[in-house]
């Protein structure tokens, strides 16, 4: 895997979750993967807790503070689309979303 | 059935319901499970090979249940009452707080200041994250899987279930706490309070209000 540099992150960038599903212990909610949002906040570097909860070396990964419109998270089903919801998500599960994909 | 009456004397062996007339509950005689014997042997292990002492984990566990809703109600009432404390929390919540004088540990802490434009409320969908260095034990029913599921979803329905009702025009932002920080809500300060002390505006912010599923009470 790719290892993103610190500086790659910075707040009000829009990032996508990755949609992968992979097994054991993961700290990226199921209902967030492959949903878009905007950085709130940098935060970190934080050992990634999928290494530290099998005792594996842990490699620091920034963390990132998501902001997601609920219109994004929950479609048409939104109680309230304006609504946002935030939430951390390691550097790993993320890409960057370029202004000019289509 | 009141204690002393005719019922009692004539039913001298009913022992299903206590003299208040509330039913007596079972003795819990179940036997421990897989997590509650390894707690035991690990424990027990510890302090057989002189890691830590009996004494030590009780002390531990003293502090645990010390802490309480009122540390952080503390906070808010500064916060309400000191503008640079109250930037300097939003910046940065982890020293704000340590500056305090609360013991708390390693948490990383973020506070949200809740405005007539937005209302801040937190729920860890993934387990049952809270700001317990300072809040104390988080409620039963923050770790229940219907408020962890349903406040991602539906925040406003939840919310009007704990009796808050925003008004139209408010934004409601969720925070799932999925990872290394946790979250406190600075309520709004409520009408006519100006010139209250701290201590007396810190009775004001409740636990729930800490969570955002209450506001502060008003005056």
């Amino acid at each position: 895997m790719v290892r993103l540099q610190v500086t790659e992150w910075q707040s009000g960038a829009e990032v996508r979750v990755k949609h992968m599903m992979p097994p054991g212990h993961i700290r990226t909610p199921s209902y967030l993967r492959g949903k878009t949002g905007t950085i709130e906040r940098v935060l970190g570097p934080f050992p990634n807790p999928e290494d530290l909860a099998y005792g594996h070396k842990a490699p620091a990964l920034p963390l990132l503070r998501v902001t997601f419109s609920m219109r994004e998270v929950w479609g048409d089903t939104a109680e309230q689309p304006d609504d946002t919801l935030e939430a951390e998500i390691y550097a790993h599960w993320l890409e960057r979303v370029s202004d000019d994909a289509t | 059935m009141p204690i002393g009456s005719k019922g009692c004397q004539t039913m001298p062996h009913d022992h299903t319901h206590s003299p208040s007339g509330h039913p007596y509950r079972k003795d819990d005689d179940v036997p421990l499970n897989y997590w509650q014997t390894l707690e035991i042997a690990v424990r027990e292990l510890l302090i057989e090979k002189g890691v830590t002492t009996a004494t030590e984990i009780a002390a531990q566990i003293d502090a645990m249940d010390a802490r309480s809703p009122a540390n952080g109600a503390a906070v808010v009432a500064r916060a309400w009452s000191d503008p640079a404390f109250y930037d300097q929390l939003l910046a940065d919540a982890t020293t704000a707080t340590r500056d305090m004088g609360f013991d708390i540990g390693p948490m990383k802490l973020i506070a949200v200041a809740n405005t007539p434009q937005l209302h801040n409320i937190v729920v860890c969908t993934l387990c049952s994250c809270y700001p317990r260095n300072l809040l104390g034990l988080p409620p039963d029913w923050y770790k229940s899987r219907a408020y962890r599921a349903r406040t991602v979803k539906e925040p406003r329905k939840v919310l009007a279930e704990f009796g808050v009702t925003l008004p139209a025009g408010t934004q409601v932002r969720v925070h799932d706490s999925t990872a290394d920080m946790r979250y406190i809500v600075i309520p709004q300060r409520p009408a006519q309070t100006d010139g209250m002390s701290q201590q007396t505006l810190a009775q004001l912010v409740t636990r729930d209000s800490m969570i955002g599923t209450g506001l502060a009470k008003t005056v």
